[in-house]
């Protein structure tokens, strides 16, 4: 057995085969682009929020890497029927999960990460793909908070995106 | 006929870059990713060493020791770089930052002297750095760009390279080696029928220098551009050759220190060539690095090493297509040593990732040439790139750990 299987563990081949809520919902609250220039991982993540906050549904489409659609579709299992409170702070925890805080000792943040996003546990160790499996995440807490509308100067040419995107970068 | 090299010369090229004899994950490494950059060899890492350590001064300025030998150092590569690609005068080597600086310097300086409406012409598989600088002088000042379309082996047509260049096309300008396809264009084919119409040629040569021997004059190139890092050299250096006539009526791009006669508030007067062109400190070491490097590709003759280099990219042909669900994304008949592939439908980068695990160190991604993956409606491709230090076992490393990638997806 080699190291990459460390990563490239059955469930993230499962999910990128066959990942779950691979769908646009047509009535969605929120929803935000994700795109890294980088390597090409271009989603879309949809969510519909009533009103008192829970996540009623959220999918994901698009095309991309393994790494980038099985976070994608592990987080559309995870936030199903959550609230957009508990959404956030799972974002962050994951976002500690991914650049490694963990691995600093940081045993809390871990206790109250779902097992299964364990899977992402030794992506730090790979620099480079840290940004594939955030993708969708940043995606999603972009859509909850649409803040960051990218600047037309940014834009070389053509029509400024209709929906808030959100990088990696 | 030059053949290749035998197994001991490669084992004492080999001997001449330590990264080589690393390892990575545990693993030897095998490196195969020469076309975003080449490793150096242990006499270009001494020179620019050496010139920090012992001799770093500034050049052209001082009259003191130091400053005269790092002079002499940078304007004797100067003369090496001229002779390197044949050009008549060392006045028309100018020292850039990179191929991205030269072609920058010909957009800015030789595209402020177009009209609106004057057109320059490229092709379908341009680096990203032979695109954006043309559609940021067309803006600037309606000049047309139009782009020649590539077939589906990934290669241009001269017919239609012919119609394409009218009475308006003032500049074509064209990768010699694509560096995502491989593919060698017919340079001298262009640039002839670019002259017959009266338009000038600028040569992308980013990814020929070190694999084929260059002549800018029996070319006719206007202008040829390349970096010192993919020839085994330095980051940070490069080149822009120009014919002397045309450089001579082209203003300054940067400006400041060094590229002056005289300068006072009521008017400026520019230095000569190739100084017009120099603003600024160079990249004195650096340069100096790619003279280094230039001396240690022609000891090994780049005839040779381009014989070999078609022999190991005809062997990791051969060997790739035995890979089940390989694709390779380019497939012109005349190649340099530039393997782009897909891997059924597992992203590239999963490919990138499983492999460097193995040791292989190989390109994943658009390779900056996001319209080439468009045309092959693919997100990015792999690609194994050569040098004269591969052999034919890390291209065995590279298919085992293909088959690896494979394994893990099956």
């Amino acid at each position: 057995m080699t190291q990459s299987t460390d990563l490239y563990q059955q469930l993230i081949i499962d999910h990128s085969k066959k990942p779950r809520n691979f769908r646009k919902i047509d009535d969605a609250t929120h929803m935000a682009e994700g795109y890294n220039p980088l390597c090409g991982d271009h989603l879309w993540v949809y969510l519909k929020v009533d009103q008192e906050g829970v996540i009623e549904e959220v999918t994901f489409e698009g095309s991309g890497c393994a790494i980038s659609k099985a976070s994608a579709s592990l987080m559309t299992m995870e936030l199903k029927g959550k609230s957009v409170s508990y959404a956030e702070q799972l974002f962050q925890d994951f976002h500690g999960l991914l650049t490694g805080q963990d691995h600093h000792g940081n045993t809390e943040m871990m206790q109250r990460l779902p097992p299964k996003l364990g899977i992402f546990s030794t992506i730090w160790q790979y620099p480079a793909r840290v940004k594939c499996a955030a993708l969708s995440w940043h995606a999603m807490n972009g859509a909850l908070h649409p803040v960051h509308q990218e600047s037309p100067s940014n834009v070389a040419q053509g029509p400024l995106p209709s929906i808030p995107k959100v990088t990696t970068e | 006929m030059i053949n290749g090299f035998q197994t001991k010369d490669i084992q004492t090229i080999r001997g001449d870059f330590p990264a080589l004899q690393r390892l990575v994950h545990q693993k030897p490494l095998v490196y195969l990713d020469n076309a975003a950059t080449t490793l150096k060899p242990t006499p270009v890492v001494k020179a620019v060493s050496d010139h920090y350590l012992y001799g770093a001064a500034n050049i052209h300025r001082g009259v003191h020791h130091l400053s005269e030998v790092a002079t002499e150092q940078y304007e004797k590569t100067r003369v090496t770089v001229q002779e390197f690609i044949n050009a008549r005068d060392k006045k028309e080597i100018i020292f850039t930052s990179g191929t991205t600086g030269s072609i920058n310097l010909v957009a800015h300086s030789f595209g402020s002297m177009l009209s609106p409406g004057d057109e320059v012409l490229i092709t379908g598989m341009e680096h990203h750095s032979n695109i954006v600088p043309w559609q940021l002088l067309a803006a600037r000042q309606g000049v047309v760009l139009k782009v020649v379309p590539i077939t589906d082996d990934g290669e241009i047509q001269l017919e239609t390279v012919a119609t394409m260049i009218t009475p308006k096309t003032k500049l074509v300008s064209l990768v010699a080696i694509s560096n995502s396809l491989g593919t060698i264009n017919p340079i001298e084919d262009v640039i002839r029928l670019a002259h017959q119409r009266g338009a000038l040629v600028l040569i992308d040569g980013a990814q020929a220098v070190a694999h084929q021997a260059v002549d800018v004059h029996a070319l006719g190139a206007d202008f040829y551009a390349f970096s010192g890092h993919k020839l085994y050299g330095p980051t940070g250096v490069g080149v822009l050759y120009g014919r002397r006539e045309i450089l001579e009526k082209m203003p300054p791009f940067l400006s400041g220190g060094d590229m002056i006669r005289s300068v006072s508030f009521e008017g400026t007067t520019f230095a000569e060539l190739p100084a017009k062109f120099e603003a600024g400190t160079p990249p004195i070491a650096s340069v100096i690095g790619l003279g280094e490097a230039i001396r240690y590709v022609l000891g090994h003759g780049l005839k040779k090493i381009e014989n070999y280099e078609q022999q190991l990219l005809a062997y990791g042909t051969e060997e790739l297509k035995k890979v089940p669900s390989l694709r390779f994304i380019g497939t012109a008949a005349c190649k340099a040593g530039i393997l782009g592939f897909t891997l059924g439908d597992i992203h590239p980068h999963d490919i990138g990732t499983l492999v460097d695990r193995e040791g292989v160190a190989i390109r994943v991604g658009h390779h900056c040439t996001q319209p080439v993956m468009k045309r092959f409606g693919v997100p990015a491709t792999a690609r194994a790139s050569l040098a004269f230090y591969n052999q034919e076992a890390d291209i065995d490393r590279l298919v085992k750990s293909l088959h690896h990638v494979l394994k893990v997806f099956s």
